[in-house]
Order: C-alpha cells, then structure tokens, then sequence
C-alpha cells in the first residue's frame, strides 16, 4: 500500500461528487477555450501582421482612396524594397450573408510583399494570363465547392454592376494566423472597368502596402512617405500593419477585453469549484487526518494526500474541458454566419493555458483545507464530531 | 532496581476558555515500567484521556515533563514528535479510526508507511499483524465488512504493526458489545504477556480494568 494509493481511493470516496467537480471544472475551461479562441480570432489580423510590412492609407479614412501614382514615390523612398496596393472590393456573392474579403489587387507585386497565400506556381501562371481571373483561399474553395475555372459571379456595391470572375488559383495558407478566405483579383481589371463607367474613380487606389528592408526603420519610413504627401489633395497616414490591424479592432476593443476578463473569471470559478469541493472533503476527513497525523505522518505528506486529490479532480476536468473545446469551437464556427472569423483555431498558447490553470487550481484550491487540518490539534480532531 | 519506561514529573495541563484558565491535570508524577499494563480509570473530565494523549504525544503540557525510554518527550518539536510517535506509540481509539477506503491489511500497513521498508516487507508485517489478532482470513476486508470488535482487532493489529515501545488505548472497549469487548481485552492481555507489550489504557469500565496488571484513579485532574 502506498500513499498514492490513499490518494487514489480518497478520490473517488464521493463519486458523484467527484463527477460533478470534473464536470464543473471541464465545462468551465472548455468556456475559457472557446472564449480565448474568440479572442484570438478577433486579433488573427494583428498575429497575422509582418513586422516588414508599413499600410499606407489615406490620413482621414481608411474609406478614401488614395491615387495610384503615389506608387512610384513611395517606392523611391530609401529602405523601401517593394510596393504594392490593394483596393476594398467588396460585392455580394450569393447573398449577403456569404462574408470574405474580395480585393482587387496589383497581382504583379502583391504575391511577393504577401508570401504567406501559397499559390501552385502552374496556377499562379494561369491567374495571370486572364484578365478577370481571381485567386481563393482553400477554405472558400471548401466552403463554396469551388474548383479551377469554375466562376464566382458577383454583384457590386463599392464598384456597382455584375463581375464575372474566373478561379484560376487556390491559395493555402501558409500560417495558421493567414486568413484562407480571401479572394484576389487583378486591380488591372477593375480599373478597367472603372475607366469606361466610373471614369472619376480611374487611377485610386484602396491602400498602399510597403516592404520595407530593416523593421527597426519603420518609423522613419512612415514619417517619410507622410511627409512626402502633406498638403496634398490625399495625404497619407502610414503605420505599421500590425498598427493597422489594431486600429480595426479599437472599436470592439471593449468588447474584447471584457471577453478576455471573463475567460479569467471563469478560472476563478473553477477555483471555487474544487476549492469548495476539496474543504467539504477534507472537513468530512477531520478524524482521519488527526489519526495519521498521530501516527506520524507529517505535514508534506498531509499536503501530498490533499493537494493531489484537488490536482487529480482539476487536471481531470480540465483535460475533460480541453477535449470538449475542440468540437465545442467547431461548432461555434459552424453557428456563426460564414466567414465572421476566418481564421478560427485553438491556439497552442489557449491550452497551455487551460493546462496550466488545472495545475495551479488544484494546488490552490488545496490550500485552504489544508491550513485548517495543520492547525487542527489531532485531540481536537479526533474529538470533531462531523 | 529496573529503570522505568516512562517518568511523569510535576505535569500541569490547563485549557484556557476566552479568559478563563481551567485545570485539567495537576501535579502528576509517575513512573511505569517496561512491560507495564496500566488502566486509568475516574469520572468523566477528571483528566484520564488528557493524560493518556500527554504520554502518547499528541498534546502538549502547560508544564512538567515525561520522559519516555529516555527521551524528554515535552522538550520535542512537533515535527520531532510526530518522527518519535510513528516509532514508540501504537494507538487504539474507541471508535477504531480505521480508514474506510482501505482494506484490512492496507490500515495495518499505513503506519509501516513511515518506516524504511520495503514493498513487500510492509506487506508481510501487516499480515503477520493480522494474523496475531486472528484476522488472518480478514486482509481485503474493508472496515464496513467487518463487525466492531473485528474493526477494532484490525486497529490493535495496526497498533502493534511497527512493534512501539508502548501501546495507548482509549476506552478500547467503549464501542463493542460484552462478547467483543472480551475478545479485545483477551487479546491486549495477551499483547502484554506473551510479547511483553507496556499498554497503557483509558476505561470506565471495571471488567476492562481487571485485566490491567494495575489501576490509577485520577480525580478532578490528580492521581488518587
């Protein structure tokens, strides 16, 4: 017999409590995982940013375009090895319901500054001989049944009219945090458009994206290119991409945080949980614990018998709340309309961190019991009537 | 003239309720030998129980000190005194204190726990335990399936597991029936002759006592 055993038996003493505490703990930590993921989505964008990578926007709005001869300035300006730009398409595929970003692109140079939509290179070839060819990410491809040659009709609203596009590529993602529902087009194509229908939007542009050589250079650079369009009819504001990201998640940003608090809440829950459960045990075990501790045994080995009993209840509820994470956030992603969080994964970081709270609730949750059965004089406990 | 196994001198225990100082021994000194089997018997509160948990080492005096096997028991640390307990004291309560969750042999081996053997040593120890009280045919028993009186048979084997310098019994008869109670006496007697155990023991009961080689009456917190 060892004492581990002891600790073993003492477990499952009460199991339908024991069963319940591991329920409690494993459904709060599968709701600390699903809110954790939430947040992770909510800043997939952020994650996503490279630190060689400077946005440059228009300085009041994100909304107003930029002209697109501001290219070659921007590409003059020293540490800047690349440029490219992008425009927000927008449009209804199917209904509006059906969410994922559609950008017209400068498919010359967007594929090099964004390395990270792995395109077949046979393809890639394909996307650039046809005029209104488009490229999709794998997860658009599943999501619609798309294949290559098949066509994505698609009704404007920022560009108004019918847009035919054809697939002639299917991106993957190269990183988890790489959004694998976009879909790309030759700006080419729209400006050509553009021209013949709307022909005083000709020659804009949505934003810039510059590679720069040496990230530590990035607020120079941004001042720099800022400086060179100042008292313009569009002057410019250029950050960093993460900087960008961000500043699309400030208007949800509370939001976020009282997510973020209340996924913590929940760890304080669980605390409760074991904790409550592991005084009504040890306060039902007063006698027992006067009688081993008269025979000898010695307060580590108390803390050993009672930390591991609360370590065993909340690493079991907490593996229990992990492995129902995993299809709790699928179907979460499967409730929600399509394409709200693109990216939607359970970060490596999210169970470590439910790992890491079942560890250090069971070790907590020990403490206040056993304070009490090392202060308890074993006659006082060997008289405690419970 | 033999040395005793256990010197009481000048013992004062008192319990302090919010103000109020309430004696509870004084002015205890004893002496009993090795091998002794010694009842104390007196009224409720007139301290037998406090006296008995003074000489065990599971309370502490106000004052005085006990020597046992010659060591000064009163001058020890908890952390000493709970090493010095698991090696010199056996304990049998009245209500048995066995652990419900184990069986038969697995409570007489918890005290073993804390000794340097091994595995398969404990194991044999605790057998062997059993078999001394007669609950040979009892190991993977748990408390429940088991009557009071062999309940309290596997608590005397569990007492005597790691062989103590002195067995303490605190109304070891106070929950069984006469025909158990008969069996636990018998079998503490036998303890004391045939492997010369020092048993000190706590009753009401004056058949319990008969058995005891001798008798102290405590009074209102003095040894008559």
């Amino acid at each position: 017999m060892e004492l581990l055993k002891l600790l073993f038996r003492n477990t499952l003493r009460h199991k339908l409590r024991s069963l319940l505490t591991i329920i409690g703990v494993g459904v709060a930590v599968m709701a600390f995982g699903l809110l954790q993921t939430v947040v992770t989505a909510w800043y997939a964008g952020v994650e996503a940013s490279a630190a060689n990578r400077l946005i440059t926007r228009h300085a009041v709005s994100f909304v107003f375009s930029l002209p697109l001869v501001y290219r070659d300035r921007i590409a003059q300006v020293s540490g800047v090895n690349k440029v490219t730009y992008a425009s927000w398409f927008s449009g209804v595929y199917i209904d509006k319901n059906q969410f994922f970003a559609r950008l017209a692109v400068d498919s010359d140079t967007f594929f090099d500054v964004y390395p990270e939509f792995m395109i077949p290179r046979g393809q890639f070839e394909a996307f650039q001989r046809e005029r209104n060819a488009c490229i999709i990410g794998i997860d658009l491809a599943r999501r619609y049944n798309l294949e290559i040659g098949d066509i994505m009709p698609i009704e404007g609203d920022v560009y108004p009219g019918q847009w035919e596009f054809v697939v002639r590529g299917i991106y993957e993602p190269r990183d988890q945090t790489t959004d694998p529902a976009t879909m790309m087009f030759h700006y080419k194509y729209l400006d050509e458009r553009v021209r013949q229908e709307m022909p005083e939007r000709a020659g804009e542009i949505g934003w810039y994206v510059v590679r720069i050589a040496d990230p530590g250079d990035s607020a120079r650079i941004s001042q720099e290119i800022d400086n060179m369009f100042a008292n313009s009819r569009a002057e410019t504001k250029t950050e960093t991409e993460r900087a960008f990201q961000q500043s699309f998640l400030s208007a949800a940003s509370a939001v976020i945080t009282a997510m973020n608090i209340m996924s913590f809440v929940i760890i304080g829950i669980i605390l409760l949980v074991v904790g409550n459960t592991m005084v009504m045990s040890a306060r039902e075990r007063t006698h027992e614990f006067a009688v081993l501790k008269a025979l000898g045994f010695s307060g580590s080995q108390l803390f050993f018998l009672l930390a591991g009993e609360s370590m065993i209840l909340s690493i079991a509820g907490s593996a229990l709340g992990l492995l129902v994470t995993i299809p709790a956030v699928d179907g979460f992603q499967t409730a929600l309309p399509k394409g709200w969080f693109p990216v939607f994964y359970i970060k490596p970081e999210t169970i470590l961190m439910g790992c890491i709270a079942g560890l250090a609730v069971g070790l907590l949750a020990s403490l206040i019991p056993l304070r009490r059965v090392l202060m308890t004089r074993i006659v006082e406990g060997l008289r405690y009537v419970g | 003239m033999e040395a005793p196994l256990i010197e009481v001198a000048e013992l004062y225990k008192s319990y302090h309720r919010d103000s109020l100082e309430i004696p509870v021994l004084s002015n205890i000194n004893l002496e009993i030998l090795e091998g002794e089997f010694l009842a104390f018997m007196g009224p409720s509160g007139s301290g037998k129980t406090t006296l008995l948990n003074l000489i065990a080492g599971i309370d502490k005096p106000t004052s005085g000190k006990i020597m046992i096997g010659g060591v000064a028991i009163t001058e020890l640390s908890e952390t000493e005194l709970a090493v010095w307990r698991s090696r010199n004291v056996g304990f049998i309560f009245q209500f048995y204190n066995l652990i419900p969750v184990l069986t038969a042999v697995e409570n007489v081996e918890l005290p073993l726990i804390l000794t340097p053997l091994s595995k398969r040593e404990r194991r044999a120890h605790a057998e062997t335990a059993l078999q001394v009280v007669g609950l040979a045919e009892r190991l993977h028993h748990y408390p429940r399936q088991l009557s009071g009186g062999q309940e309290q048979r596997v608590a005397i084997a569990r007492a005597i597991a790691t062989d103590p310098t002195i067995l303490v019994a605190d109304e070891p008869t106070g929950d069984l029936d006469k025909a158990s109670a008969e069996e636990v006496l018998e079998l503490m007697e036998r303890l004391n002759r045939e492997l010369n155990k020092t048993i000190l023991m706590v009753t009401h009961d004056p058949r319990a006592a008969e058995r005891a080689r001798s008798v102290r009456h405590l009074e209102k917190g003095e040894l008559a």
